[in-house]
């Protein structure tokens, strides 16, 4: 034989990884150090497939990380940052103990920054990519915007995180690009549409933070510095493939307006209000007064593909309609109602907004003006009404884009009690259980009126109560049915004769369809019987996992028909 | 600060020099008792720094020169002397002399002063000088007569005081002068202050200085001007450190610029504002980075939000009470929803949610920290996993339904035989009797009392004859009956009564067969075969002479006998012990001999007197086998619920195991001439399935379940004993716990 032996773990999947700290000291980091550079290069640890291998035999919990991976970092000219970054600290320590404050000083002038631009565009090699890993920075950014400027993090990094959010919403609104809208107890979901990528952010809702204790706010900020960093290269990026100014500039008319109200807040943060009063369009470059509506090339198509044609044609139609959901709707924003989020979702569908003058800077006309078609409302009473306009609660410009159709305003009014919000990120799928308000929206959105909902309710009752009175009818010939056998049981049981008779028998209506849905489930079973252990296996989890949602649906159902009668018996009592 | 030390030094050699004078000058005034002179002395004193020298100089060098003398010399008198009586006594005398002396020069000085000047002499620091104990509590000397010690170490001795309080009132009420009146702690006198002294304390009092005549405004002369002056303020020649370069200032250049060089100190940076500017990052998208490497996983997204989430949910996604309170108790990591679903009337009503921040956390930290793994999720169809079998209704006859039950049993059936004919079932139960029933119409055709438990009942497979064969305890009975034609019963008739041999040589020794005798003979019992054991199973060869009795023993060799009826001989065929003999099976064409132990089948030849195959059944105890018709195939039941189906040509491990069955298997058949086989359990059902065998080798037997019978109720956990089919017809006949045996067709 001869030859070397072989040693184990010298090949195979346990080269490709290595343990954490064998990583660090690879690249002689602190552990802090460590992690910000996978944050910041987004290295993440690998879970490899035969862990006791990669663990050379031992079967303790380690975190893996791709040995590739690791000699990528070794490149990393930001490393070597971080190295400047620890002497600086060092040399600037050592000052302060020696009260040299010249020298502290010239430290500090010279302390080591570093930048992110390569990382990016190493992270994200092409544009799309940055975009379709957007959903974070926007979320974080969004939260960072919303911390108050003392305290957890630095003013920089809030004021950047407020120009950057700004500057992305002036954006979709510029493109139009909002698809959805959810109200949720956490705060606000947006959806938008950005070329073709589908993006998903959540906005707090306004109030102040209350710090958690347990959460690392380090962490977070150097998250936040990576972000910010994304999310100003891509809103660049953004502005110009729309010919918009990049940083934005609003639109010249509306910029005289507004140097009446010079004197609103300090001049360096001056424009960002301005901003993101979201009142006003912004400035293009090359001064084009609309997009010219792209229309899709007719190609020559064949069988399936013209069907699909179709719907794509269809899709686009309906797009386009909801693009312009609120145009030529005139909305004034009563100050209770969160003016930032409704102003957005406002002027995303072509609408116009406005609010009173002391709540936001840049507003365009008064609550008095004759032509406001919606007020917005969320207050329980309001002392004077116009009487050409509708006041409605907010949830009403939520539910519209959720719907794309604008939906009767009879449910949202002020005071009435308003119809469940739902999510429009749900899609059901048949054997899900649908809850009836979507099943409304969507008999709206065919184009089918609702018939009037209260007489219905009326005739249902009534149909119902029949029916009930019927129930209890078929109950009493049951009871009696139960009757009879228990007497006969007893006669039985104390061994008397019964008394014989012959009643004439029915004849059994062999049901042959039925008869045919039990065969085959028959030999469905038997086949089933016949199944591998491991197919078997695999099948009971799938069933199992179908009937547990069939499950969930029915418990929802179940819930809400509960409810229902619940509700139905409050009000009939009410009534009489 | 030179000169004012200079200055200072100055002073102290002059006081040093007045000192003594002025010590002895005091000593002297101190003698006295009076108050006018202290009055005087306290004037001097708190004057004393307004006093011009020259003025000073000459007054006192005339007043002291005529006491200094005199104290001088009484001081050293005093501290040469030893007893203190003396110095009393010389103190006392020259306090007389003093008073005089002193009393006289007074009398010029204060008409001097108040004729030409104030300052008329210097006496800095003269209470100091006169009460040496220092910067100390005076109370310390509260109980001593003295106060302290003047300069020449002697006492000074307090003032005889005999005011108590009435007398102080008193004097506060009569003096005039008493608001003036200071008491001096050192001395222990009372001092009235003059009308000079009271105007320079008001003076001090109001901050000015105490000087009346000092003009605190008076024009400052700038030596320091901007105005270049001809002169120099001070005519002192420049130094010559001045002209020379300082060694110091090079060194400390030189550091400068070597840490220049090195680079060590940077010139200062300009401003870097950067960082928040951005250009087009992706210009020029180039796909030579694009796939960075393989391995990379990009991170899930959030998942999106549902129905619940909102803050005005359908009410059936609220919780109920009950799945709050769930709600509270689960873990964290258990919860179904993270959050509890809320309803608010209004948008304005929402709170913050107080969780935000900790869920973005969580994020960043799944997006570093998690370690991140590609999941092969199968999104198969089930249907899809269900094999394609054939259709069961294209693979009839196969028996469907329940159509006769025959009872009459009271104990469980163990056991049942049908006639080859078909026409007769045979049924053996642990209520001590054999039944014979007629297939056709479920009526017991006779009952034969054995007197025991039946354990195995097995009809003779010859058509010709008309035997049964019954095992119970030691026993295996042969009957005879006369149910069949009467040409078959002579034939049968003519087997038995082949005359008794000698007995048997084959080393079986402990068994016996005997007539049937008596009224046994008139229930058909016409052979007695008597073992050394308990009889289990008892199986004919397909020709229906030869009969195997089985006896599970652990111990023994002597587990399976053959018989041949025709000689009335009987033979063990193993010599050896190979585990315990579950059931043992003839082949039912070439000369094989199957014995199941409870791990393995072992296949003998019985003619070379060889084991031909061992097949290793991966079941852990073989209830049942039975042979197909053809002999290429066995069936094994065990009681780990499986179904084993070997095919002899293929390999000795099971070419299928069936596990249809929830509970053990009892009892398995094959049918005579369909494709069919059939498994009985304990879980109450018989389940038919269709076992095609090809005389093609290279195709494989087919085997489908085609029908699952129920019918038996399950009693004391035993469900279906035993099955057997019909030998012509798709019937099959099983037998139950609950005393019953029932037809399926």
């Amino acid at each position: 034989m001869g030859g070397l032996q072989k040693k184990k773990f010298e090949r195979g999947s346990a080269t490709n990884y290595i343990t954490r700290n064998k990583a660090r000291k690879k690249l002689s980091l602190s552990l802090p150090d460590f992690r910000r550079l996978c944050i910041l290069k987004g290295i993440y640890p690998h879970e490899p497939k035969h862990k006791k291998k990669v663990n050379k035999g031992s079967t303790a919990a380690r975190t893996f990380y791709l040995l590739k991976d690791i000699r990528f970092l070794l490149h990393e000219p930001i490393v070597r940052k971080f190295r400047e970054y620890k002497i600086f600290v060092r040399k600037l320590k050592r000052a302060y103990g020696k009260t040299e404050w010249s020298s502290v000083e010239r430290l500090r002038e010279n302390k080591p920054t570093y930048k992110l631009d390569h990382i990016i565009k190493e992270r994200y090699p092409s544009f799309i990519d940055a975009l379709r890993d957007i959903d974070d920075s926007l979320c974080m950014c969004f939260l960072f915007s919303t911390f108050a400027r003392t305290g957890k993090c630095h003013v920089q990094t809030i004021q950047l995180c407020r120009r950057l959010t700004v500057e992305w919403i002036n954006f979709v609104i510029a493109s139009r690009a909002l698809r959805k809208v959810f109200i949720s107890i956490k705060g606000l979901y947006y959806q938008a549409e950005v070329m073709g990528q589908l993006i998903t952010w959540l906005v707090p809702y306004q109030f102040s933070h209350d710090h958690p204790t347990d959460v690392d706010y380090r962490v977070m900020a150097t998250f936040t510095e990576l972000y910010t960093t994304l999310l100003g290269f891509v809103n660049f990026r953004l502005y110009h493939s729309l010919n918009l100014q990049y940083p934005p500039k609003l639109d010249s008319k509306t910029e005289l307006e507004l140097k009446e109200e010079e004197d609103y807040a300090m001049n360096s943060e001056c424009y960002l209000e301005k901003l993101s009063a979201l009142s006003s369009s912004l400035a293009r470059v090359v001064s084009t007064a609309e997009e010219e509506e792209t229309q899709l090339d007719q190609f020559p198509v064949e069988g399936e593909d013209i069907e699909n044609m179709a719907a794509m044609e269809k899709e686009q139609k309906q797009l386009e309609s909801q693009k312009k959901l609120f145009e030529g709707l005139k909305f004034f924003l009563n100050r209770e109602v969160p003016r930032e989020s409704l102003a957005f979702v406002i002027r995303c569908f072509g609408g116009e907004a406005s609010w009173d003058k002391s709540v936001c800077i840049g507003s365009t006309y008064e609550m008095t003006d004759e032509t406001v078609t919606h007020q917005i409302v969320d207050r329980p009473t309001v002392d004077k009404r116009y009487i050409n306009r509708y006041y409605i609660q907010p949830q009403w410009v939520y539910d519209c884009v959720n719907a794309k159709v604008l939906l009767p305003v009879e449910d949202y009014f002020i005071g009435v009690t308003l119809p469940p919000h739902l999510s429009p990120f749900v899609e059901e799928k048949d054997g899900d259980y649908v809850p009836p308000e979507k099943l409304k929206i969507m008999a709206l959105q065919r184009g089918e009126k609702p018939a009037h909902s209260q007489e219905e309710e009326e005739e249902e009752e009534e149909e119902e109560d029949e029916s009930a009175e019927e129930d209890e009818g078929e109950d009493d010939e049951e009871e009696e049915a139960e009757k009879n056998l228990k007497e006969m049981e007893k006669q039985k049981s104390q061994g008397k004769s019964l008394q014989v008779k012959v009643t004439p028998g029915k004849m059994k209506v062999e049901d042959s369809a039925r008869l045919e849905q039990e065969e085959k489930a028959e030999e469905k079973r038997l086949a089933i019987m016949m199944m591998k252990k491991k197919e078997k296996y695999l099948y009971n989890k799938i069933m199992f996992g179908k009937k547990r949602k069939i499950r969930e649906a029915n418990k929802l159902a179940a819930k809400r028909k509960a409810h229902d009668d619940a509700e139905k018996s409050k009000k009939k009592k009410a009534r009489k | 600060m030179e000169e004012r030390r200079r200055g200072n030094m100055r002073s102290k050699e002059l006081t040093d020099g007045e000192e003594p004078k002025k010590a002895s000058r005091k000593t002297v005034k101190k003698r006295r008792n009076g108050e006018e002179e202290e009055e005087e002395e306290e004037q001097d004193e708190i004057f004393n720094f307004n006093k011009k020298p020259a003025e000073e100089d000459e007054e006192d060098d005339d007043a002291d020169l005529s006491d200094s003398e005199d104290s001088v010399y009484s001081g050293l008198e005093d501290s040469g002397s030893d007893s203190d009586d003396e110095e009393e006594d010389e103190d006392q005398k020259e306090d007389e002399e003093g008073v005089t002396a002193e009393k006289e020069e007074d009398e010029e000085g204060v008409t001097a002063e108040k004729e030409e000047d104030e300052y008329e002499r210097d006496s800095s620091d003269e209470e100091d000088i006169r009460n040496t104990v220092g910067n100390v509590p005076m109370e310390w000397y509260k109980d001593f007569p003295h106060i302290g010690y003047d300069l020449d170490g002697k006492k000074i001795y307090k003032p005889i005081r005999n005011k108590d309080e009435l007398d102080d009132f008193l004097d506060k009420m009569e003096n005039p002068d008493y608001w003036r009146t200071v008491h001096d702690k050192l001395t222990g006198s009372d001092i009235v202050l003059s009308d000079e002294q009271v105007a320079l304390v008001n003076r001090l009092q109001r901050g000015q200085f105490g000087d009346v005549g000092f003009d605190e405004y008076q024009p400052q002369v700038e030596f320091f001007s901007n105005d270049v002056m001809i002169h120099p303020v001070t005519n002192r020649p420049a130094h010559k450190r001045s002209f020379i370069p300082s060694l110091i200032e090079k060194e400390k250049v030189s550091k400068l610029v070597h840490a220049i060089k090195m680079g060590w100190i940077k010139p200062r940076r300009v401003e870097d504002d950067t960082r928040g500017r951005y250009y087009d990052l992706w210009a020029g998208e180039d796909s030579s980075i694009l796939a960075r490497h393989r391995m990379h996983l990009p991170a899930p997204k959030i998942p999106l939000p549902g129905h619940q989430e909102s803050y005005n949910p359908p009410p059936e996604y609220l919780f109920t009470d009950e799945e709050r309170a769930l709600w509270d108790q689960q873990d964290p990591s258990d919860r179904k929803v993270p959050f509890v679903p809320g309803r608010f009337p209004s948008l304005r009503q929402v709170p913050a949610f107080p969780r935000f921040i900790h869920e973005r956390f969580e994020r960043c930290l799944d997006l570093y920290l998690c370690p991140r793994q590609r999941k092969m999720r199968v999104n198969v169809d089930p249907e899809d996993l269900i094999p394609k079998l054939p259709k069961p209704k294209d693979l009839q006859p196969f028996p469907t339904t329940q159509s006769l039950v025959y009872r009459g049993h009271t104990g469980l059936v163990r056991s049942i035989s049908a006639s080859p004919s078909g026409q007769w079932l045979a049924s053996g139960s642990d209520d001590g009797s054999v039944r014979l029933w007629e297939v056709c119409s479920s009526r017991c055709v006779a009952t034969v009392q054995v007197g025991g438990a039946v354990k195995s009942v097995a009809w003779n497979p010859n058509p010709s004859v008309c035997l049964l064969a019954v095992a119970l305890d030691t026993v295996v009975l042969i009957l005879s009956h006369s149910l069949a034609d009467r040409q078959v019963i002579s034939s049968s008739e003519r087997l038995l009564s082949r005359p008794l041999e000698a007995a048997p040589t084959d080393g079986v020794e402990s068994v016996f067969w005997s007539e049937g005798e008596g009224h046994e003979l008139g229930q058909g019992v016409r052979l007695k075969i008597t073992h050394p054991k308990a009889v289990h199973q008892v199986v004919w060869h397909a020709k229906g002479d030869y009969l195997a009795s089985v006896m599970p023993d652990h111990s023994s060799h002597l587990q399976v006998l053959i018989h041949q009826v025709s000689r009335r001989r009987s033979q063990n065929p193993f010599r050896r012990n190979k585990g315990l003999v579950q059931c043992v099976s003839f082949h039912p064409i070439r000369p094989y001999f199957f014995v199941a132990t409870q791990r393995s089948v072992r296949i003998y030849n019985l003619v070379k007197q060889e084991m031909t195959k061992k097949l290793q059944v991966n079941s852990k105890w073989i209830s049942s086998m039975a042979v197909h018709p053809g002999g290429d195939h066995v069936i094994c039941g065990s009681y780990d619920c499986r179904l084993s189906w070997f095919d002899l040509d293929l390999s000795t491990k099971p070419y299928k195991m069936l596990r249809h069955h929830k509970k053990a298997v009892r009892g398995v058949a094959y049918h005579r001439l369909y494709p069919l086989f059939a498994s009985a359990s304990d879980d109450g059902s018989v389940i038919v399935c269709h076992g095609t065998v090809y005389s093609d080798l290279l195709q494989n037997p087919l085997i489908v379940p085609v029908k699952v019978l129920r019918g038996h109720v399950i009693t004391h956990d035993l469900g279906v004993l035993d099955v057997t089919f019909h030998p012509s017809q798709p019937w099959i006949f099983s037998s139950g716990a609950d005393a019953t045996i029932r037809l399926f067709t």
